[in-house]
């Protein structure tokens, strides 16, 4: 089973070498989730716990240093893999179960729905997204699930935005046309006809949806409008270090930020390989 | 021309129900979900009259829709209400105090974005599929996933703590500010001659600006790549270099005026972009501008004027792409409704 998908993947990947960066992507993310579900046998010490001197440089026993509370700072960039993991993927997730539907149907559809569901879309998307979770955030209070509901308000006219614009050049296609003619009911034709055509795109926002729901988390977390202390979250750990970074004490935003960014772009090389892979029309050479 | 004087009504008329259905949503946002605003200011063990005293000064007992009609015509009679804390100011006024550090803040990023953006974006695709090439196109990636308070602190470690050459926060030296007249530090300093406070005001001004032009160039990078590596294959090109022209005229003249239309696009597309990581930049190096008075209202839980502060965002929003559209719409004859 395991080489058949290995084959099926090589077949895709030969004679597009920039599909690898897909691969690549594809093991960043691999890594950073094992990171996160693995948390409690690769972190050497209980990250809420004061194991050593408060503000150690990176040494052997701590390999990225302890922080101000002497807590191992290695255990908590382990275990800070966690929150933004989850609320990346799960606003990501409700993002596309809102906002794919409403794109199908209101392309699907048109009409009257269709102008006022993409006037409302259109004037959330144009909101700068950060803010508008900020807002949402603030209002809702501390919290994982707050927080994925908050940046999943912002995702969802991504979704809306593409899926429509896709079924609307779908709708008018010959087959469509002929199920119609067959006398198929729309439900059908949406689920069976035009939805199977999305899914590739879907995918692909999917992917680069996720990387931007890290950074979106990162920054709530960062304004301290994540998860409260002590709970170790890459966001939060950089906003705690960023007092103590005119004395120098550089280990304390490096390494947190860092796994920000390595997550970031896994799932960004994820998103561009797919893409290349599964629509070579939007190849950009 | 009067198909371009209908254009700039139609899309001034489209941005209208823009702006209420926006604010609409933060209508929604602070007063429909879950959450007291009363509670959070006074907090849970508050004594119920004084909930209540607050609850009717703020116009929280009335029903929702005349709630929203309220809000509503005081924004549009330009009243945001007043702060409910420190002297309770009008909020337009606290916003006003607050938004020429963002403006000069963002101002200076895009150029730095644009700037940075396009040479590079020129060059990976002069060099197409040569080491500056991948070397660009990585940079293009990697800017983008940049999250700004870490990039934001790394350079000040570097620039600021080890090398002490540039501050860390703060947008100019404790009683430099030159005289107020547009409320851009280094705008206001030039029309004043005010040489030192020009001096401090760049100084404060490069590392954020830098944080924030930098992790935005990227998408101009992959941008003005993909379009030059189009219009660098088209006939034209190879005439202009028969006629023996230099390379730099054939590239930049030629070449690069004819990919700038989706680079323009890209501009507009690009201002959300720009205001939200004018946020993370501001809280990062301690910038005066909305974005940290934003998050300080936060804390403090004075809603009106954080609603406010969203209102105003939604109207900067509209109002920028409305005139990047216009102008759009001058410089190309395409664009017509």
């Amino acid at each position: 089973m395991k080489n058949s998908i290995a084959e099926l993947i090589a077949k895709k990947v030969k004679g597009k070498p920039e599909a690898y960066i897909a691969i690549v992507g594809a093991f960043i993310i691999i890594f950073i989730i094992l990171l996160a579900i693995f948390a409690p046998f690769i972190a050497p010490y209980d990250p809420i716990k004061s194991v050593g001197k408060p503000l150690t440089p990176p040494n052997d026993e701590f390999i990225f240093g302890t922080d101000s509370l002497g807590r191992d700072f290695f255990s908590r960039v382990v275990y800070g893999a966690r929150i933004p993991m989850i609320v990346a993927l799960l606003s990501g997730t409700f993002s596309l179960l809102i906002g794919a539907p409403l794109g199908l149907l209101s392309g699907y559809i048109g009409g009257k729905t269709d102008r006022v569901l993409s006037l409302l879309m259109d004037s959330i998307y144009a909101f700068p997204g950060l803010i508008l979770a900020i807002a949402i955030a603030a209002v809702l209070g501390p919290g994982i699930m707050n927080m994925a509901l908050a940046i999943t308000v912002v995702y969802i006219p991504t979704y809306f935005r593409m899926v429509r614009g896709q079924t609307l050049s779908i709708r008018e296609s010959l087959f469509v046309v002929a199920a119609r003619a067959i006398g198929a009911r729309d439900m059908t034709i949406m689920w069976n006809y035009i939805l199977p055509n999305v899914i590739p795109t879907i995918a692909v926002v999917f992917s680069l949806n996720v990387a931007d729901a890290i950074l979106t988390e990162a920054g709530l977390s960062f304004f301290g409008l994540g998860v409260a202390a002590p709970t170790p979250d890459w966001g939060f750990d950089l906003r705690s270090g960023r007092v103590y970074l005119p004395a120098g004490y550089w280990w304390l935003v490096t390494f947190p930020g860092i796994m920000v960014i390595i997550a970031t772009i896994g799932f960004s090389l994820l998103g561009e390989g797919l893409s290349e892979i599964l629509n070579p029309k939007l190849k950009e050479e | 021309m009067a198909s371009l004087k209908s254009y700039i009504i139609t899309r001034t008329l489209l941005a209208i129900p823009m702006i209420l259905i926006l604010l609409t949503i933060v209508f929604l946002v602070m007063r429909v979900m879950p959450g007291d605003p009363v509670r959070a200011i006074l907090g849970a063990k508050a004594p119920a009259e004084q909930v209540e005293a607050l609850r009717e000064q703020l116009g929280l007992n009335k029903p929702l829709i005349y709630q929203y009609f309220d809000t509503l015509s005081g924004i549009l009679k330009g009243d945001f209400g007043r702060s409910l804390i420190w002297g309770r100011r009008p909020v337009i006024d606290e916003i006003m105090d607050h938004f020429p550090a963002t403006l000069e803040l963002t101002i200076f990023s895009f150029i730095i974005s644009v700037v940075i953006g396009i040479l590079t974006g020129v060059a990976s695709a002069y060099n197409y599929k040569t080491f500056k090439d991948y070397f660009f196109r990585l940079y293009g990636i990697v800017t983008y996933s940049l999250f700004i308070p870490w990039f934001g602190m790394i350079l000040q470690m570097i620039f600021g703590v080890y090398l002490k050459l540039l501050p860390i926060g703060g947008r100019i030296d404790v009683f430099m500010e030159p005289e107020k007249i547009t409320g851009l530090y280094v705008i206001d300093s030039l029309l004043t001659m005010n040489f030192p406070a020009l001096v401090s005001a760049l100084k404060h001004l490069a590392l954020p600006s830098l944080t924030l032009g930098i992790v935005l160039s990227g998408i101009y990078t992959r941008l003005t790549r993909a379009n030059m590596i189009e219009v660098l294959r088209q006939d034209f090109i190879t005439a202009a270099r028969a006629r023996g022209l230099p390379e730099k005229v054939v590239v930049f003249k030629h070449g690069l005026k004819n990919a700038f239309i989706p680079i323009l696009t890209m501009m507009g597309l690009q201002f959300a972009l720009l205001l939200a990581g004018a946020v993370l930049t501001e809280t990062t190096f301690s910038w005066p501008g909305m974005g940290s008075f934003l998050l300080e209202r936060i804390t403090y839980r004075d809603f009106t004027t954080v609603q406010g502060t969203i209102v105003f965002f939604a109207f900067f929003v509209v109002l920028v792409s409305l005139i990047v559209d216009i102008i759009y719409a001058f410089l190309d004859p395409r664009i017509r409704y």
